[in-house]
């Protein structure tokens, strides 16, 4: 079977000059989904221009929109606001307070944590338990390994590691995204894959993590978003008169 | 005594303008080193085998039981003589003949 690679995390605009230059060199790295992120919702012909841009090139767009929120009220309004909005909703935790309710929340679909300051990496085992109960995913950023140097890259590893063994025994999915604002830090499917043997993952939970994982995720959701959808594995398939 | 076994790596260099031969093979020996350390990086036992400066793709000699951290180098380079570049693997084979057939 064909295996469809997913980068759920450019930090690439719409209006950024530099998208569909982006885009491009997304389809030619061979990614078939690439999320675009969002700050406001978009309007229904934003998104209608974005499929055709994306498309021209070759790569389905994602809608994503990262949350940053100040507690867990605040978390909560925003997933009520935007969770049918968008493919896909990630959470960026940065205390332990918000950590916890993203991972308990089913509509939450990816955990993102701080790359830059370890303190900050919640996620032990307390909230990989509630993320193996919920839906979430803990999604890695390449970007620090290729911008980081000396003993912050290896904190950095080390860290990552000790989550990785903790997802691993919890059951919850790994997502590997490049988390890159500029194209020159983009890599191929297979060197994000290369890049995730640093921190334990063997090829295949690698090449999982940036295709089968995230791709899961997204259709999912698309299925949910979509209007014939009832519940998990149920759907309208037609209306009929006289029953 | 026991054959070693190798691999041989194509890849493709980019960056604005064209690095020298050197230049590019500092770029990879520094990363490595900076991964895996001097004791890692000898055991890649890397060696160039040629560079085409027109198409900027060169072929790296690698052993095999390194050839995942030989990867992930590669994959960690991020400027090449000051400048900003990325390298990409295009191919992997146990021959030079089979590498050059594939490209």
């Amino acid at each position: 079977m064909k295996r469809f690679f997913v980068d759920l995390h450019l930090k690439f605009s719409p209006k950024d000059p530099n998208f569909l230059q982006a885009m491009q060199r997304a389809a030619d790295f061979g990614y078939r989904y690439v999320s675009v992120s969002f700050s406001s919702e978009p309007s229904r012909e934003e998104i209608e221009n974005l499929t055709v841009a994306c498309n021209g090139v070759g790569v389905e767009p994602v809608l994503r929109v990262d949350l940053c929120p100040r507690n867990e009220n605040d978390l909560m309004n925003n997933l009520r606001r935007v969770r049918r909005k968008f493919d896909v909703v990630c959470v960026f935790c940065d205390s332990k307070v918000i950590s916890r309710q993203a991972a308990k929340d089913h509509r939450v679909d990816l955990l993102n944590f701080p790359n830059f300051d370890y303190r900050k990496r919640f996620f032990d085992h307390s909230e990989a338990g509630l993320a193996s109960n919920g839906l979430a995913a803990l999604e890695i950023d390449v970007k620090p390994l290729l911008v980081l140097e000396g003993s912050m890259r290896s904190r950095f590893l080390s860290c990552l590691r000790r989550e990785v063994v903790v997802a691993k025994s919890f059951g919850v999915p790994l997502i590997i995204s490049s988390g890159v604002n500029e194209a020159r830090f983009m890599r191929r499917p297979r060197e994000m894959a290369s890049l995730a043997y640093l921190f334990g993952l063997g090829v295949d939970e690698a090449l999982a993590a940036v295709s089968v994982n995230p791709l899961s995720i997204v259709l999912r959701n698309r299925e949910k978003l979509c209007s014939s959808f009832i519940a998990p594995g149920i759907r309208l398939v037609g209306e009929c008169d006289g029953l | 005594m026991k054959r070693v076994k190798r691999r041989y790596l194509a890849v493709q260099l980019e960056m604005d303008g064209v690095p020298s031969e050197r230049e590019f093979m500092d770029a990879v020996w520094g990363s490595i080193v900076r991964l895996y350390g001097e004791v890692g990086a000898s055991l890649a036992s890397m060696v160039l085998i040629s560079f085409d400066a027109s198409c900027k793709v060169a072929v790296i000699r690698s052993s095999l039981d390194m050839l995942d951290s030989v990867r992930v180098s590669l994959a960690c380079i991020t400027s090449v003589a000051g400048r900003g570049a990325a390298v990409h693997v295009l191919s992997v084979s146990g021959t030079l003949k089979a590498l050059f057939a594939k490209l």
